[in-house]
């Protein structure tokens, strides 16, 4: 079901094995409860690193996407489980770090973007 | 976890010549190191020294505990590591059988049931002499005899030379097992694609002096090719920056390769006026063309 990493691309294996896995969820291909393969089935299928398996297991686990039950594996997590709060706010405050510096990059000063964001709130939640 | 190979200043001089510079190497528990150089750079006699089988001029090391500049520990040290040298060396006059015969009469730790796997998997004919054999056939025969010795380290010199791509994956499959039930696999090698794919560390050596020691995934996020035009040329000088490694200006442009800091590193750019910039990541071989050419 995975496909070889491409080990040249600049981009870290263990990032491209979640992408992967990230992916498999979003298209229905793996839903939650389905089992992962084992580290070591895995790393053998990919030809990669066991420790890079055990890499993207852990961060997938932390992110909540994963559950690893002991001894027994790594399986898909359920949706409500997969973010907490912090996490969402910490995303989405990142977005807004990188939408203001690409506004900036444009030209528009610290007062320009503050009318904006406030017009476009303000905006926002009379339509609602 | 636990240094199996661990150097301090380790040192080797020939006649005049300083073949390895007060190397400091560290090799953790689990881990496939790749250690990548030129031909000539040290690494053979770097992996002389951690066999005990040539004496450092100076400094020290240790692999699984074991000091490597005590004649009575190399002993030891032989036992429990497993090494295919880069020269396949083998004997010649015996077939297939008789030196895998030969090899485990030495081994009590020996895998019988993976020597019979390997035997199938490489297609190696059991009646043949080495002499006849092929150089792919060859390396095969050699890193069979290193792998069902079931050792906690695995020293593997050039492991894939000679290899066709699918003998070459059959390899590092096999690595990649050997890695899943806990062994550490220390690895020199010229296939940079092989690399990259299966360490988790890399080393690499420059005329005897280490010039990358990093975890490969940090290698993969931090090293970044910048490339920016500039209104007015400039000079080399107006880069000198805390974590750029190569600096090259040619009139308007500059072409940097930064190994961290990045995000000053881009800021300086963008202060300097740059009309573009662009971030690129690297290969671990454009890494290394860059490392061996900035020295030389």
């Amino acid at each position: 079901m995975f496909r070889k990493p491409n080990p040249s691309s600049g981009v870290p294996i263990y990032v491209q094995i979640k992408e992967q896995i990230r992916h498999a969820i979003e298209t229905g291909a793996m839903s939650a409860g389905d089992q992962l393969p084992g580290i070591r089935g895995l790393a053998e299928t990919l030809v990669i690193n066991p420790n890079t398996v055990i890499k993207v297991y852990r961060e997938l686990e932390q992110e909540g996407v994963l559950e690893i039950r002991h001894g027994l594996g790594a399986f898909i997590a359920s949706r409500r489980r997969s973010r907490s709060k912090t996490e969402e706010l910490r995303d989405a405050q990142r977005s807004v770090r990188e939408f203001v510096e690409t506004l900036r990059e444009q030209g528009l000063d610290e007062g320009e973007i503050r009318r904006l964001f406030e017009a476009e709130l303000a905006g926002e939640f009379q339509r609602r | 976890m636990a240094a199996v190979i661990e150097t301090v200043e380790l040192s080797k001089s020939y006649r005049k010549h300083e073949a390895v510079r007060g190397l400091n190497l560290s090799v953790q528990a689990g881990s496939v190191c790749a250690f990548l150089g030129q031909n000539g750079a040290g690494k053979s006699s770097t992996i002389k020294m951690l066999l005990g089988m040539v004496r450092p001029t100076s400094g020290t090391g240790s692999i699984l505990g074991h000091r490597i500049d005590r004649e009575e520990e190399s002993l030891l040290i032989r036992q429990r590591v497993a090494f295919v040298a880069e020269d396949k060396r083998l004997y010649d006059y015996m077939t297939v059988e008789q030196i895998v015969r030969f090899t485990k009469s030495f081994f009590p730790r020996w895998n019988h049931d993976f020597e019979r796997r390997l035997m199938e998997q490489f297609e190696l004919p059991p009646e043949r002499r080495i002499r006849q054999l092929s150089k792919g056939m060859r390396t095969k025969l050699a890193l069979l005899l290193g792998f069902a010795r079931d050792c906690e380290l695995l020293i593997l010199d050039e492991p894939t030379e000679g290899l066709d791509p699918v003998a070459i994956e059959d390899v590092l499959q096999i690595v990649v097992s050997l890695v899943a039930e806990g062994t550490t696999v220390f690895f020199s090698s010229h296939q940079i694609a092989e690399v990259e794919q299966v360490a988790d560390h890399v080393l690499m050596i420059d005329r005897g002096q280490l010039v990358l020691d990093a975890p490969m995934d940090q290698v993969k996020e931090q090293y970044r090719h910048i490339q920016a035009v500039f209104p007015s040329p400039v000079e080399e000088r107006d880069f000198r920056l805390a974590g750029i490694e190569t600096i090259r200006a040619e009139g308007c442009t500059v072409s940097l390769v930064a190994s961290h800091n990045l995000d000053s590193i881009v800021e300086h750019v963008r202060m300097l006026h740059a009309g573009s910039i662009d971030v690129e990541p690297l290969s671990l071989k454009e890494i290394f063309l860059g490392k061996v050419k900035a020295r030389s």
